[in-house]
């Protein structure tokens, strides 16, 4: 998918957490946002973009993204 | 006319407590203080003649008929303004009262004509009754004085008094000579519908009914509600489908269509034929009101451009081709394997729609999870109330409304915030403002100046007009003043919400940042009224939250939403009649849509996917493993679509290639698919992007159940036969079987039933149910077996309540140079959402266009005029419309609806979305708006588009020479 797109909604989400005072909290906040909403694909290609240096991800997001347990690759 | 069914008990119920006994006739009644003897005698079987009382009304006492005589009270008082009294002993009939009545009765008749075999009303005429109750045999005055009867004098002068029919309006007729000046129709439409278009001029015998300023029905401020027309005791308003037709001979109790109030109507048919439609006056929703569109616009459903075959084609390009049943199904299935062997489970997926019932919902989900095997289904609530779901989930612990309608009669302070209920709840409206003029106070945010901000006798207390995108920045600065003005309810916080989240959110929204001195510059509002309007919110008495898609359709769409309910929990203000946090639903199954399990990540019940338990029991359930991962929403699936990793979709009754933001994004992705199959009426937009089109029934063809705005389940009854052979919820399972995956309900009760076993806030649903108390509100089971109509009593349904912290970011939608406008959206009264429906009724002669909404200042500036075609351009797009110049606008906000196709109002919107649903920022766009004298480029393409697909479909239908022409 439109990786620009992807990161766009990732730092939205981001954005939402950055008030939580408690930064472990907001990270998880993060995390579990997108484990709950997210198509696994779209996790995958933002994972994997993170890892390729995540440009345009804020702070937050990077952290959230990086702490993704990602399922097994679904069989068809 | 009232209903064929209907009993009229004269006067409205009573709702004391306490009774009072007394005789009439001799019989002995027992019923709530403040009845009338009217009402009391009706209880005990005896009917008082009556003209001017209407249960729905309350008592005038003009006509004198309804006279009685009680013992130790001198004279004959009028039995409906009469209230009963302990111990009471009336007389309905005696000599006296008999010459009494017929007396009146002979008058009356005197200025009436006497056409009644061929009258409409013929049969069903209050007078008509009285006349033969009272027993009147002759008329003594003859009818060559004065009268309003007739055109011509005898003298063949024109009669002065006379006045013509009044056909302007399309649904019903005002023939002023069937007149009896009774009024009812003027206090209806005061009392009612809260109008105010009518009036009785002149006195005595000189009275008579205009709509406002003696203007025509279509002229005046009439909108058309038909609540005159229900109370006219005679055919002086009359349906003009009852003149047509003749009258019913029975009557079905179903649901409106349209919109989230969920009215509940009596189809008065003859066979399979509609006479008329007669809202329900037991309707727990509706009490007997309703508005143009679910009484009068049902025309579409018979509508000549209804497709009702199957047909199929391999490209968008190509003509269709009718097919069997069999043929659509078995070519559906086999495209579908085919993507999905080629590209994966994940290829394919589905879309219901907030139009179709619980039941052809939950079918849909079913077939994505169970027999496509994946969770790639959503709903159209995703681009509208999906951050209601998120955000009271997370506060309250349930996605829904708090309250029902009714509870607003216990409110003291009513708040509106992004919601315009005149316009798109109407009835509900109607009862806000029956509650706002009797002396509830009235708090508007909103950046118009909607109607109710001041309409006849009411006068908001405050109205905040803020800028559109800033909700989140005057939520928190009303939170603020709560909090640092000492206005919170310590009692009920300490009780029932967490600490921790209490304490945390409560100096975060003390910060000076929020205070409304600090946000005044960035949301238009001065400090003053949002100090004013929070002081009132917090200590006003009883205090109650009304929203709607102006809170949910922007970036911060779920944060508004928790900031909803978080300023309901600091003031208390949950858990009881009389106030709550009420999201106002657009379309009728919202509510519904949403309960079924139609988002990517929840099964029905807003049980998350991957709860291994809920899970177990799905499975056991339908038979087959379940995923426990989120499938994609409608946004994922287009981007998908336009990576190439997304092939196939099933639509059902939603229409995204128009109700969908970004427009030329959508239907980008939509010609990127292999086979699109859209279950619909019409040839809708994304339709013209189909490769299957499988012809869906209407509202009126089958048995089902919609969940309204307060959580009211109630039954859609089948009144006619499916035009094209199956209901909704037959297609859907006959497809799942043609897929090879067992589907087998014989009734659409039996699917409401599995929903019941699988769904705890639904244990005890079922038709049954339904029946017996007319219409249920979940949760409704072992604990609650006769629904629930306040939630949050006693504890929260997460337990304690959260307050979520609400930081205020402004949208990344910003004016600048190139866009300097704000756009924003919205929708009317006479229109439907995307208007596939309305748009096919007479419901045009009151909206035959979008316009757009200019302020003067603006206009002015621009060099545009009133009706100038203006182009308004987006970094999305451009679309051009005529100009409307409106002082409800503030100077640097646009607006327009979305009710035609070829308006574009959604090329111009922009993909930007609520962080945590994607529900798309419908709100808030930034544009250039100049005059142009031709349409846009996209707009000609549209056309050229939309005229090829309109080639196409007519050259299928001329090869199929069994189908419609
Ligand atoms: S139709 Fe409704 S708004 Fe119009 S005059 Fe009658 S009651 Fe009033
Ligand atoms: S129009 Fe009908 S309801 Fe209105 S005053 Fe005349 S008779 Fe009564
Ligand atoms: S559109 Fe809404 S208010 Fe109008 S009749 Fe239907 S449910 Fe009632
Ligand atoms: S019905 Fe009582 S005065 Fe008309």
């Amino acid at each position: 998918m439109n990786i620009e797109r992807l990161v766009t909604m990732a730092n939205d989400i981001a954005t939402y957490f950055t008030v939580e005072p408690d930064h472990a909290v907001a990270v998880e906040g993060v995390r579990d946002h997108l484990t709950k909403f997210w198509d696994p694909v779209m996790r995958r290609q933002l994972k994997a973009y993170l890892e390729q240096g995540g440009e345009g991800l804020v702070p937050l997001a990077r952290e959230g993204v990086e702490k993704l347990i990602l399922p097994p690759i679904a069989g068809n | 006319m009232l209903s064929i069914v209907e009993i009229d008990y004269g006067t409205p119920k009573a709702t004391s407590k306490t009774t009072v006994e007394l005789q009439v006739d001799g019989k002995t009644v027992r019923v709530p203080q403040g009845t009338s003897v009217m009402r009391a005698a009706a209880q005990a079987g005896i009917n008082i003649p009556r003209l001017c009382a209407s249960e729905m009304l309350d008592a005038f006492g003009s006509c004198r008929l309804c006279l009685v005589e009680i013992e130790g009270r001198k004279g004959y008082p009028a039995s409906c303004t009469t209230p009963v009294s302990e111990g009471m002993t009336v007389s309905t009939q005696t000599p006296r009262l008999a010459d009494l009545r017929r007396g009146v009765m002979e008058l009356y008749i005197s200025d009436h004509p006497l056409d009644c075999l061929t009258c409409p009303a013929n049969g069903h005429c209050e007078l008509q009754d009285m006349a033969g109750v009272v027993g009147l045999r002759e008329v003594r005055y003859g009818y060559e004085g004065a009268n309003h009867v007739y055109a011509k004098t005898p003298a063949g002068e024109a009669n002065p008094r006379f006045v013509a029919k009044d056909e302007s309006n399309p649904y019903f007729t005002f023939d002023p000579s069937k007149c009896i000046a009774c009024s009812r129709c003027v206090r209806a439409c005061d009392e009612v519908q809260g109008t105010f278009a009518l009036t009785i001029q002149g006195r005595g015998f000189d009275s008579k009914v205009a709509a406002s300023q003696d203007n025509r029905f279509l002229d005046s401020e009439c909108v058309s509600c038909g609540a005159c027309v229900q109370a006219c005791p005679t055919a002086t308003l009359s349906e003009k489908s009852l003149i047509d037709k003749g009258q019913a001979e029975h009557s079905v109790v179903t649901t409106c269509a349209y919109c989230g109030v969920g009215c509940s109507f009596r189809a008065e048919m003859k066979g399979e034929d509609i006479v008329r439609m007669v809202p329900n006056k037991d309707g727990q929703a509706n009490h007997g009101h309703s508005c143009v569109k679910g009484r009068f616009a049902i025309g579409y459903a018979s509508h000549p451009e209804r497709i009702t075959t199957p047909m199929i084609r391999a490209k968008i390009s190509d003509p269709w081709k009718v097919v069997g049943w069999d043929e659509a199904f078995a070519h559906v299935a086999s495209e579908f394997k085919r993507l999905q062997a080629a590209y994966g489970r994940q290829a394919v997926g589905g879309i219901t729609s907030s139009r179709c019932t619980n039941e052809e919902t939950y079918l849909v989900q079913k077939l994505v999870r169970a027999g496509f095997g994946n969770n790639n289904v959503d709903t159209c609530a995703r681009v509208c109330h999906s951050p209601t779901g998120y955000g009271l989930k997370s506060t309250l612990g349930e996605s829904a409304g708090t309250q029902d309608f009714d509870s607003i009669e216990q409110t003291d302070v009513v708040l509106v915030i992004g919601a315009n209920p005149t316009d798109a709840h109407p009835v509900f409206g109607s009862q806000m403002k029956q509650r706002l003029r009797a002396g509830a106070r009235l708090i508007v945010i909103d950046p118009r100046r909607i109607d109710l901000v001041r309409s006849p006798h009411i006068q908001a207390d405050y109205h905040l007009k803020l800028k559109p995108g800033t909700n989140v920045a005057v939520l928190d600065a009303l939170a603020h003043v709560i909090v640092t003005e000492g206005l919170v309810d310590e009692a009920f916080v300490s009780a029932r919400c967490e600490p921790e989240a209490f304490a945390k959110w409560r100096a975060f929204v003390a910060q000076d940042k929020y205070s409304p001195e600090a946000m005044e510059a960035e949301t238009g509002v001065p400090a003053d009224l949002v100090r004013g309007a929070a002081r009132l919110y917090a200590t006003g008495g009883n205090a109650a939250i009304y929203y709607g898609l102006g809170v949910t359709e922007h970036a911060q769409g779920s944060t508004a939403v928790m900031g909803i309910a978080n300023l309901a929990m600091a003031t208390g203000n949950i858990g009881r009649e009389g106030v709550g946090v009420n999201p106002m639903r657009g379309q009728n199954n919202v509510q519904g849509s949403c309960d079924m399990g139609s988002f990517p990540h929840e099964f029905p019940g807003y049980r998350h996917v991957s709860d291994v338990a809920t899970r177990a029991l799905f499975e056991k359930a339908w038979g087959v493993p379940l995923l426990g991962e989120p499938g994609l929403r409608i946004p994922n699936m287009f981007e998908a679509a336009l990576d190439g990793s997304f092939r196939g979709l099933y639509i059902e009754g939603e229409d995204i290639a128009q109700s969908d933001p970004d427009t030329q994004h959508v239907t980008a992705a939509l010609s990127a698919m292999e086979c699109i199959v859209v279950q619909d009426l019409f040839l809708n937009e994304t339709a013209k992007y189909a490769h299957v089109f499988l012809p869906g029934s209407s509202f009126l063809e089958k048995d089902g159940t919609f969940t309204n705005a307060e959580r009211r389940v109630s039954r859609v009854r089948k009144v006619m036969a499916p035009k094209a052979g199956y209901a909704d919820w037959e297609i859907t399972q006959k497809l799942a079987q043609a897929m090879g995956y067992p589907m087998h309900y014989s009734d659409a009760s039996e699917i409401l039933d599995e929903i019941a076993r699988l769904t705890p806030t639904f244990h005890g649903m079922s038709f049954d149910k339904i029946d017996q108390l007319g219409s249920v509100q979940w949760p409704c089971n072992e604990e609650h077996p006769n629904g629930t109509p306040v939630m949050h009593v006693d504890e929260f349904v997460r337990g304690k309540g959260r307050f979520m912290l609400t930081e205020y970011v402004p949208t990344s939608e910003k004016v600048n140079a190139e866009h300097p406008l704000i756009l924003t959206t919205g929708r009317i009264l006479s229109q439907y959402n995307v208007g596939a429906q309305t748009r096919r009724t007479a419901n045009v002669m009151w909206h035959d266009e979008d316009r757009l909404e200019i302020h003067p200042h603006d206009a002015e500036e621009r060099g545009i005029n009133e009706n100038d075609w203006v182009g308004i351009r987006s970094r999305s797009g451009d679309t051009v419309l005529r100009a409307m110049i409106s002082e409800r606008m503030q100077p640097g906000v646009v607006y327009t609806t979305f009710h035609f196709p070829g308006s574009g109002a959604n090329v111009i919107t922009t993909e930007n979305s609520d962080w945590a649903t994607n529900c798309p920022e419908y709100k808030v766009t930034a544009v250039q708006v100049t005059r142009v004298n031709q349409p846009s480029d996209w707009q000609k393409r549209f056309h050229a588009f939309s005229d090829q697909q309109q080639d196409l479909l007519e050259q299928a239908q001329s090869a199929d020479t069994l189908g419609p022409a």
